[in-house]
């Protein structure tokens, strides 16, 4: 916890009644890249805007470097923000947008034109200063909403889906280029979207947010192989959740057939959910499967295919394979113990929602 | 071929026709404001003496004076009040400012003659006397909706989010104001500016109530003149009042092409 450069500490805040976040928790370490990742209406955008200062919260406190910032206005904050819209200032031109903020610090003339040159180079633009704002790309107008933050030196740049406008091949380019800037300035970024893969490429840190509360913290890995609920088994990435019974440590009843897991603690003959990756699933001859069951589903999706296969009790087991086999055979499940991910199942549906403190 | 070509001859002597009946009596006017002969039917030689006679008029230049400086001065308090009334009403919840919008429509739809004897009468109720001062109160009163309007627009337009950005990069909330969202809207404010002018150049029943004794702008001084029989000064002074009109429109538009061309 020494190394956490902000500190959100029970942070609530509802618009009009409607609570959008609850009794926030979360600490983030200096110099890491961490992603607030949920659907639309969790909360990831209030949280950022808090953090900004464009939102107070109705209670709790942020913490930045040790300090209570929770009423200093966003003007008096040292971190600066990235919008998903750019937020250029259309008349003015590309070095006097990035020289915005310096010109309010009355910054000298001779180090403007220095960090003006300095940021165009850093967002690969340069040669840019007196280009007209509107006649640039979408792409280009984001890099000089980067370059226009990070002339002030931040200790944090705050990312509001930025690469949410732009089309899927500059969104992959610049999810590079982020890392690469990350890493030039060794600041901490904290970055907001909706989008998994991005949050995967990216992060260090990723907190899954869903209804006003962080459903999972954790790497991209941990996030993605040993998610904690079905939500976050869900929202990241493609997978099979399938309600089972915890026979013992490290054994699992899926429709009546034992798996071995790698999971212990979770009691015996107790009803839990399960999460198998479609790429964990190993279709062999059917004598030497787990569960038997009948391809019903084929398509090629480039990579692998994408099957269906159906159990006698009518579930469809969603399978990632090099492998093909065709509609109407009758293959085996076998699903190696470490990539069976046990969790709890939610007793309520509050509980479904309420994250887990780490 | 043929018939479109007598379509388009017919087309434009229909224009010409159009415009003939709107400016005619304008052209008449200032024809009249040219001619030696007091008569309004003989034409009695080209002369400037009628300019001469109403810049010697004392009270035509008092008159003038005071429509200037009324519509000056008002024009630019209603701009003041109503770009800040802009601002704010802009940051309300929709239903309060769909409300206030409405009640902002009201004046404007609202008959002359009404809002004049009310204006009136709500002077002498709170014992002030009519003069100089009410009537420019009257003008800024009946010229702020006329502000709001043009300025609303453009304030709808610019996006909350560059002004949040320049309070990101250290500006305060009256420098990011400056700054980000007055060059946006600047456009609203001057053409607001300019038809707060018009309106109050223009008006003649709100004047006429609220004027009190003494003190005359154009429009009520061509009134009480005309009971007195016309004098050929006045053709003079319509004729400068539609030449300025004329001239500020064609200013402001050419300033609103500009600015769509800059942009």
């Amino acid at each position: 916890m020494s190394t956490s450069l902000i500190d959100l500490e029970h942070i609530s805040k509802s618009f009009d009644g409607e609570i959008v976040l609850d009794d926030l928790n979360l600490s983030i370490k200096e110099n890491s890249f961490v992603t607030l990742l949920g659907p639309s209406g969790c909360g990831k955008t209030t949280t950022l805007r808090i953090i900004g200062g464009f939102v107070q919260a109705d209670s709790g406190r942020v913490i930045f470097d040790g300090k209570d910032i929770s009423n200093i206005p966003p003007n008096k904050r040292n971190l600066n923000t990235v919008f998903q819209k750019y937020a250029l200032f259309p008349h003015m031109s590309i070095a006097e947008n990035i020289a915005f903020g310096l010109k309010i610090k009355n910054k000298p003339k001779a180090y403007i034109d220095d960090k003006i040159k300095y940021a165009l180079k850093l967002v690969n633009l340069k040669g840019f200063e007196n280009r007209n704002i509107n006649l640039l790309s979408g792409g280009q107008q984001q890099r000089i909403a980067i370059a226009r933050a990070i002339v002030n030196e931040p200790k944090v740049l705050l990312l509001d889906e930025p690469l949410g406008a732009l089309d899927l091949k500059l969104r992959q380019d610049m999810q590079y280029e982020l890392i690469r800037l990350k890493n030039e300035l060794g600041i901490t970024f904290i970055y907001v979207t909706h989008d998994q893969e991005e949050a995967l490429t990216m992060s260090d840190t990723i907190v899954v947010m869903n209804q006003g509360y962080i459903q999972q913290m954790g790497s991209p890995e941990q996030i993605y192989n040993e998610p904690e609920n079905a939500f976050v088994a869900d929202f990241i990435g493609e997978s099979n959740i399938i309600a089972a019974t915890m026979v013992q440590d490290r054994l699992v009843e899926i429709f009546g057939a034992k798996f071995a897991c790698v999971d212990e603690g979770f009691g015996n003959n107790k009803p839990v959910d399960v999460v198998i990756r479609p790429e964990d699933i190993d279709l062999v001859e059917p004598d030497k499967g787990t569960l038997v069951g009948r391809v019903t589903h084929l398509i090629f999706k480039g990579v692998h295919y994408e099957m269906e296969v159906t159990t006698p009790n009518g579930y469809e087991w969603l399978v990632h394979s090099t492998d093909m086999f065709h509609v109407g055979k009758e293959v085996g499940i076998s699903v190696d113990p470490f990539d069976i991910q046990i969790m709890n199942k939610p007793e309520s549906e509050d509980e479904e929602a309420v994250g887990v403190n780490e | 071929m043929i018939f479109s070509k007598i379509r388009k001859v017919l087309g434009d002597i229909y224009l010409v026709f159009v415009l003939i009946f709107l400016y005619a009596p304008i052209a008449t006017l200032v024809i009249l404001s040219f001619n030696t002969s007091k008569s309004r039917n003989r034409w009695g030689g080209f002369t400037f003496d009628w300019y001469g006679e109403l810049f010697k008029s004392s009270t035509i230049m008092s008159a003038f004076r005071n429509t200037l400086i009324i519509a000056f001065l008002s024009a630019l308090i209603a701009t003041i009040i109503g770009t800040i009334a802009a601002i704010g009403i802009n940051n309300m919840r929709k239903l309060p400012k769909t409300a206030v919008m409405a009640v902002n429509n009201i004046p404007m739809l609202n008959a002359d003659i009404v809002t004049g004897i009310s204006l009136m009468l709500g002077f002498i109720a709170f014992g002030i006397s009519l003069g100089f001062k009410t009537i420019l109160i009257s003008h800024i009163t009946f010229n702020i909706p006329y502000v709001l309007l043009s300025v609303m627009p453009k304030l709808k337009q610019t996006e909350r989010v560059t002004y949040e950005a320049a309070l990101d990069l250290g500006a305060t909330p009256l420098v990011a104001f400056f700054k980000v969202v007055f060059p946006d809207i600047f456009p609203g404010i001057i053409s607001g500016f300019l038809l707060a002018f018009t309106m109050s150049l223009d008006d003649f029943i709100i004047t006429y109530f609220t004027k009190g004794a003494g003190i005359n702008t154009i429009s009520t001084l061509v009134y009480s003149e005309v009971r007195r029989g016309i004098k050929p000064s006045l053709y003079a002074l319509s004729t400068i009042i539609f030449g300025t009109v004329l001239i500020l429109l064609i200013v402001s538009n050419i300033a609103q092409n500009k600015i769509k061309k800059n942009k």
